[in-house]
């Protein structure tokens, strides 16, 4: 393991004139999953649209493997390895699954290891495979899922931002997917950056907790600690 | 029996023309919810490069091809030196910008080339072959037929099969899901603007010579009619752009036969006004009274 | 012109005092009396200029009817038309034909030509409510499409229908010359600009009231969200046709005007191009405002006059002449709504508004 895959300095963004992030600083180490949590309007969304550069930070710097990513369009992230799976996961209802997940796999040259990490994805998730030709919007919820993690697998990223992935999924749903996460962090190397509300099943798999409230981090812990000492719990997550 | 049969044939050559200028509205549309009130008077721009060049080398098709790259180039300027700088948070501003470049583009036609009708060749003869005695179709309405049939086929080749096309179908529907997974958006919008102006000139070059001839306006009731045809399929469906062409080309077609060709004008009106008011989502559109 | 850029500041006061239903009658007051001061300036203006200046004062009257009527619609009601170039065409050849039959009959009084601009005008309302309670119906490009395929086909009926509109030739109008008592020398120019003038400010008058009214608010009330002004218990198609029919009376009286300047009327004077120079005479002058509309309806008679001019400072063969004439103020024109669209969406008058905000701001003392 070797640094901070992700580093993020004194960033602020907002929408327009109303600021949103305030002076929030982050660091993301290589092969770990940090989980963000906070309450319903806190900025988590903010801070991933921010990383992934849909919105322009107003102050601060973002790092990615040590390099300054200001002035790196949106599109052009996928390339550096970062990838985005949004609020609501973003499948294109109108394309059909196949053409969800080879757009998620276009932007690479090596058209050969495109197509392995196509089948690859296929594999983990069976469910897919079978549902080739159907359109996104003719999957269920938890199809989705996979579909819009998939999607994002395909291009063999180094970071992965997820943006409440567990949100109207089953509790069986939720475990899986959890567990998908952990395996990918410890086969591959993958590093996470994964918003959740679900507090409980986040700070599960995740080695590193960070606390937002109303724009700013309030606390950066490791997760064991978040999870074990009560009076932290308490005072920052309220149970 | 014999003239209803020419009229039917003739209708679907009209058709054809309005089906390919319908086609490059509905490609528009979907990709930016822009309806290009524009591509009439940028198509007449591409036919009078293609009348340039046809004048100053003497064949037909160099001005064919040099139309059709005049098509794609204005459309992609159109959309990075225009339609890029609009906001489009409200809908009536593109429209009116649209409008701009209507009034500008034709203006400078008329400064170049003058504001008379000028003669526009055919390639092949527009004299239609007797088959039994009976007058069907002439050898320009089977090009006619062939070419759009190609550029339609090419179309849904290009976007169901290439990774080109399915990036600017992704970046149509979700923009920025689409920049997330790397696809340059506002690249392919350019593509689809560029698309579109070229088929959109394909059509003027088609449809000009079988009308008054060449004129800054000669592509206003032509833009009229594919837009009520492109409505007429709904403005979202590329197959529903093709029969709406057809059949408002079997439509005209049939008036300017058995009722006379100046009722033209007024059996577009009459066709837009009936379709807006009674399925303003188009033909194919699900029943439900859709606000539009 | 003047008349309106006046009653701009006024009229901003006046929305707030006509929110109570007592105070309404001093707005109808204070349009009167603007438009008496302006009538009077008119007057005086008219004997300092020569005919010609006159003439085109008069136009600038009768384009000032349409762009006002299409700012009520466009600018306050949020209804796009291409069509109101027809709606022109509409007034002009009623008035035509109206004023030619009065004619066969002996008719030839001018009085009478108050009764064709009347007739005029109700024509224009009967056409204005049938596109209008489709327009009603329609939202966006829908809106913008049918409309501009009224603009494209009304004057390609004088040719399908030439037995009355005769073609492409068009109709003379015979109008009377002016009265008698006026004086044998009284140039027909000043006259045309009277009358034109008259037209115009009741007209303006009728709209000015309209837009302060409970009618007004509606209209913006729909504008500015449908949803908000149903739920508010305004009846919103309703006030869509009635916003249509209102700025379909106003452009059909304009075209009317029009017919009576230029004493003949044919198909080339209506056709898009003009509907699109109304669009653009009310988006440069500033959407919105009554006041952007008198900006709109002036550059439409000074720009042509301008390229002219311009064109004249060259040497050029008399075809290239005529075709850098007729096209260059076309172009300016497509090329500055391209471009006011871009950089300016608020016109003219919006500029001049930020202005005199600005300067209001550093000298309060005109503040009430
Ligand atoms: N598009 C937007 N425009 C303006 N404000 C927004 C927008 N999206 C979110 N906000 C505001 O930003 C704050 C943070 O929202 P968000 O990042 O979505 O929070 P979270 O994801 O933690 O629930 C909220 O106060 C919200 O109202
Ligand atoms: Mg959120």
């Amino acid at each position: 393991m070797g640094g901070d895959l992700l580093t993020v300095e004194a960033l602020a963004a907002g929408y327009g004139p109303v600021p949103v992030l305030h002076d929030v600083d982050l660091r993301v180490p290589t092969g770990t999953i940090a989980a963000v949590i906070g309450a319903n309007g806190a900025g988590k969304t903010t801070l991933l649209r921010t990383l992934s550069g849909m919105l322009r930070p107003t102050a601060g710097r973002i790092l990615l493997d040590g390099r300054d990513l200001r002035g790196t369009p949106v599109e052009q992230l996928v390339r550096r390895g970062m990838a985005h799976v949004p609020e609501g996961r973003g499948v294109i209802g109108e394309l059909t699954v196949e053409e969800n997940l080879r757009l998620g796999a276009l932007w690479r040259r090596d058209r050969t290891a495109a197509g392995h990490a196509l089948d690859e994805v296929y594999q983990l998730f069976e469910p897919l495979a079978r549902r080739r030709r159907h359109l996104g919007h003719q999957l269920s919820g938890g199809e989705r899922q996979m579909l819009a993690l998939g999607r994002a697998l395909v291009g063999r990223p180094r970071l992965l931002l997820l943006d409440e992935p567990s949100l109207g999924l089953a509790p069986r749903v939720v475990a899986q997917t959890m567990a998908l996460l952990r395996r990918l962090r410890d086969d591959t190397g993958l590093t996470v950056l994964l918003v959740e509300q679900n507090v409980r099943s986040a700070l599960a798999v995740a080695d590193q907790g960070i606390v937002m409230s109303l724009g700013r981090v309030a606390l950066a812990a490791p997760a064991a600690r978040l999870r074990d000492d009560a009076d932290l719990r308490h005072a920052y997550l309220g149970f | 029996m014999d003239r209803f049969l020419f009229l039917t044939l003739d209708g679907l050559s009209r058709g054809a023309v309005y089906a390919a200028f319908a086609l490059a509205l509905v490609l528009i549309w979907r990709a930016g919810r822009i309806v290009n009130f524009a591509q009439g008077a940028m198509a007449v721009a591409a036919a009078y490069v293609a009348y340039s060049v046809t004048a100053a080398t003497g064949s037909y098709w160099l001005g064919f091809g040099a139309a059709l790259l005049a098509g794609l180039l204005l459309g992609a300027v159109v959309d990075i030196a225009v339609m890029r700088l609009v906001d489009h948070r409200s809908p009536l501003n593109p429209v009116i910008v649209a409008l701009g470049l209507v009034l500008l583009i034709q203006a400078v036609l008329g400064m170049v080339y003058g504001n008379e009708y000028l003669p526009a060749q055919t390639p092949f003869s527009r004299t239609a072959l007797t088959v039994g005695g009976t007058a069907v179709l002439s050898p320009y309405d089977l090009f006619v037929f062939a070419t759009v049939g190609v550029v339609g086929a090419a179309l849904v080749w290009v976007f169901t099969r290439t990774a080109i096309g399915l990036r600017m179908r992704a970046a149509a529907f979700a923009p920025e899901v689409s920049r997330l997974l790397g696809v340059n958006v506002g690249g392919m919008l350019t593509l689809g603007w560029a698309l579109a102006s070229g088929v959109g000139a394909l059509a003027a070059m088609l449809v000009i010579p079988t009308e008054l001839g060449l004129h800054p306006h000669a592509m206003d009731l032509v833009f009229v009619s594919a837009f009520t045809a492109a409505v007429l399929g709904g403005l979202d469906s590329p197959p529903g752009a093709v029969v709406g062409g057809l059949g408002v080309g079997l439509l005209l077609s049939y008036v300017s036969g058995y009722a006379g060709g100046d009722l033209i004008p007024l059996a577009v009106l009459a066709l837009l006004l009936t379709v807006l008011l009674l399925r303003p989502g188009g033909l194919f559109a699900p029943v439900t009274a859709r606000r539009v | 012109m003047s008349a309106t850029r006046a009653a701009a500041p006024q009229a901003r006061h006046a929305a707030a005092d006509s929110a109570r239903p007592g105070r309404s009658l001093p707005t109808v007051v204070r349009h009167l009396a603007v438009a008496a001061g302006v009538a009077l300036l008119v007057l005086l203006v008219s004997y300092q200029l020569d005919s010609f200046r006159n003439f085109q004062l008069a136009t600038v009257a009768a384009y000032l009817c349409a762009t006002a009527g299409l700012t009520v619609l466009t600018g306050l009601c949020g209804q796009l038309s291409l069509g109101h170039g027809a709606l022109m065409a509409t007034g002009a050849y009623t008035l035509a034909l109206v004023q030619n039959a009065f004619a066969e009959r002996g008719l030839t009084a001018g009085g009478w030509l108050i009764v064709s601009l009347v007739v005029a005008v109700l024509a224009t309302v009967v056409v204005g409510a049938v596109v209008g309670v489709a327009a009603a119906r329609l939202r966006g490009p829908y809106l913008a499409g049918l409309t501009l395929a009224v603009a494209v086909v009304v004057p390609a009926l004088t040719v399908t229908f030439d037995g009355v509109f005769n073609g492409e030739q068009g109709l003379a109008v015979p109008v009377a010359p002016a009265p008698a008592g006026l004086g044998s020398y009284f140039p027909h120019e000043r006259w045309q600009l009277w009358v034109a003038a008259a037209a115009t400010l009741s007209c303006l008058v009728l709209l000015a009231n309209l837009v302060r009214s409970r009618y007004g608010r509606a209209f913006r009330a729909v504008r500015d969200d449908e949803v908000a002004a149903r739920l508010a218990g305004i009846h919103v198609a309703r006030t869509q046709v009635v916003a249509f029919v209102v700025s379909a009376a106003s452009a059909g009286l304009g075209g009317a005007l029009l017919a009576v300047l230029a004493q003949s009327v044919s198909p080339g004077a209506f056709g898009l191009t003009l509907s699109l120079f109304l669009l653009m005479a009310v988006v440069i002058g500033g959407l919105g405002r009554l006041a952007g509309a008198a900006w709109g309806a002036v550059l439409l008679v000074a720009l042509p006059d301008l390229t002219h001019s311009l064109t004249n400072l060259f040497t050029l063969s008399p075809a290239a002449a005529q075709r850098l004439e007729g096209n260059l103020p076309l172009a300016i024109f497509g090329a500055t709504l391209i471009v006011v669209m871009i950089a300016a969406p608020g016109g003219v008058q919006g500029l001049l508004s930020r202005l005199t905000r600005a300067l209001r701001a550093r000298w309060p003392v005109g503040r009430s």
